[in-house]
């Protein structure tokens, strides 16, 4: 009989047994050992502080302006140089990182809600209920919804409240077709029944037991909305229908630096590597949730 | 099937009906009419105008009268370029538009298929990573950072093509290739997932088994059920071909149809809202069509669903 060695990943598996590792701790050990998930969290979360924290670290205020000085190339005092009204480039960035990352997870937010509710609604009361709320999602699926959005922010513009809402309106149709399918699959185990048994009401049932087993592709899904929300918002930023100046936010500040990169490369540089950066983040930790919280159906 | 495509097309027309039902309402909300411009006009012409276009009308008459003249093909005048119909206006922007579609979705396919597919055969090799490697960093650049930086390098920089205007095809290659590289990605990315799904199964190990070459299986069977994702991504990816088209022809200035229907949102031109808007329905809804249609051909578990 061979002898088992303390390195040997065997006693490691052993242990996990002994202790009985839950589904999330296990995710949790699986996606530590994803070194980009990991690495992407590591700076988004940078990205995400230092933007939280712009107010009080930055030097600079982000609509002050420095007419006599104008556009200068990145320098000791401006680390991202400065654009065409003199204001400091970095703390804009941090200021729209602040906006962006903030309409990111407010509006997923409502799309989440939206979503949830929604999917685990048709899911949990199935027949017709559920074949005419599928079919609703399937007809707002087919509508060029970017168009309705760009309308919205003309007509009721400049309200910031809104962008949430528009954005949040469309984003919540693949969420609630993922709740719905997951829903379906562990309506009829046994916890259910038991519930039902007892009497609970639908709501209570629905809210209680079923939202919380299927958190996993919630999880999942909500990290890769995130990011699309963030692109949607500065899209209509950079169309000139999001957020509005002086306040800033990536798709502006891209949108600004865009149209004067011939003389000052800095300006469209600085924000596109941040917000990409961002945006790749986000979908690596999103990629990296899946394998660890469902590795039946990691990516390859 | 011929029953799943009428129903579908049923479907279809309903969606547009609505489309067209709630560009009218939304933007005949909108605070502010087509002639509030920069100078107030007097009070007369004003009303002379809105008689002149039918905007003094109860609003159901409008809303009436419009869906009659949609029927007959006539999206009506423009208000913001006098004397010319939205008809005439559409005519002249979406053929770049066009255009542009059809040359960023070729360059899509041209590069992501055999990317993919080369990713899929040489799976867990460096060509395997790096091709997968740049289809994330092509589909988390967005259009509005890839085109600027595409303008910066290959016009400003190095001279190759114009960053302004459409005069010749050459000018269409830099916002081609903004479009068309971002979906590359996606395209590279579907197609590995469904080519590995397909060369796991039994089929394919039968295939060898009988000594098929490996050319045969690829090209053949791999690759046909491989493409089947990509396929039904073809309707999305034609709506978000329309929604980059707003920001590419932003930055390259190209008169195409989203920019005019940006403009016309500004401009709070009626006509041109719901005529660009009408347009695009109908695209997205029979692309989408033609890509269940096309799958269902080629599937036949799906066909009888």
């Amino acid at each position: 009989m061979t002898r088992i060695k303390p390195d040997d990943p065997i006693v490691e598996v052993l242990q996990n047994v002994e202790k009985g590792a839950s589904l999330w701790s296990d995710a949790w050990h699986r996606l530590c050992k994803n070194r980009m998930a990991v690495m992407s969290l590591c700076i988004f979360a940078f990205i995400g502080i230092l933007s939280l924290l712009a107010p009080w670290i930055s030097p600079y205020e982000y609509d002050a302006q420095n007419r006599s000085y104008g556009a200068q190339s990145p320098s000791a005092a401006h680390w991202f140089g400065t654009d065409t009204l003199g204001r400091d480039l970095l703390t804009r960035v941090l200021y729209g990182g602040r906006v962006s990352i903030g309409v990111g997870f407010l509006a997923t937010a409502v799309s989440l809600i939206i979503g949830v509710l929604y999917g685990a609604t048709a899911g949990y009361k199935g027949g017709k209920i559920d074949a005419v709320m599928m079919r609703f999602v399937d007809i707002l699926y087919t509508m060029p919804f970017i168009i309705f959005v760009i309308i919205l922010m003309v007509i009721f513009g400049k309200q910031f409240w809104l962008l949430f809402v528009a954005i949040g309106a469309v984003e919540w149709l693949t969420m609630a077709r993922i709740v719905r399918g997951q829903v379906m699959a562990i309506k009829q185990q046994e916890f259910v029944e038991a519930a039902v048994s007892l009497g609970y009401s639908s709501p209570r049932i629905i809210l209680k037991h079923l939202i919380p087993n299927v958190l996993g592709p919630i999880i999942v899904y909500t990290t890769l909305t995130v990011p699309s929300v963030m692109l949607l918002e500065a899209v209509l930023s950079f169309l000139g229908l999001g957020v509005q100046p002086p306040m800033s936010s990536w798709g502006l500040l891209i949108k600004d630096g865009a149209e004067k990169m011939e003389n000052f490369t800095w300006m469209l540089v600085c924000p596109a590597f941040f917000f990409t950066l961002t945006l790749f983040c986000l979908n690596f930790l999103g990629d990296g949730l899946r394998d660890a919280l469902d590795p039946k159906t990691s990516a390859d | 099937m011929l029953k799943f495509i009428v129903s579908r097309f049923l479907q279809g027309v309903t969606i547009l009906f609505v489309i067209v039902t709630l560009a009218f309402f939304m933007a005949r909300l909108t605070p502010g009419g087509p002639f509030t411009g920069e100078k107030t006009l007097p009070p007369e012409v004003l009303k002379q105008l809105n008689a002149h276009y039918g905007y003094d009308d109860p609003l159901f008459t409008q809303y009436t009268n419009y869906l009659g003249r949609i029927l007959h093909g006539d999206l009506g005048p423009s208000t913001k370029y006098l004397n010319r119909s939205v008809n005439e206006l559409i005519a002249e922007s979406a053929p770049v538009t066009f255009q542009l579609g059809l040359f960023s979705l070729l360059i899509a396919l041209i590069i992501g298929i055999p990317a993919g597919a080369i990713a899929a055969v040489k799976r867990n090799t460096k060509l395997d990573y790096v091709p997968m490697s740049a289809s994330m960093i092509g589909i988390c650049m967005p259009t509005f950072v890839m085109g600027p930086v595409l303008a910066l390098v290959f016009g400003l920089w190095l001279g190759w093509f114009n960053v302004s205007g459409v005069d010749s095809f050459a000018d269409l290659v830099l916002p081609a290739m903004t479009l068309g590289l971002y979906y590359a990605g996606y395209v590279a990315r579907l197609t590995r997932g469904g080519m590995l799904e397909i060369l796991s199964q039994d089929f394919i190990r039968t295939a060898r088994a009988k000594g098929v070459p490996e050319r045969t299986i690829i090209l053949r069977h791999a690759l046909k059920g491989g493409l089947l994702p990509v396929i039904s991504f073809m309707g999305p990816a034609l709506a978000g071909l329309i929604s980059g088209s707003f920001v590419v022809e932003t930055v390259f200035n190209i008169p195409g149809l989203g920019r005019f229907f940006v403009a016309a949102t500004f401009n709070r031109d009626f006509a041109m809202i719901g005529g660009t808007t009408l347009l695009f329905g109908v695209l997205i809804i029979t692309f989408n069509l033609a890509a269940d249609i096309v799958l269902a051909l080629l599937n036949p578990k799906l066909r009888h669903r």
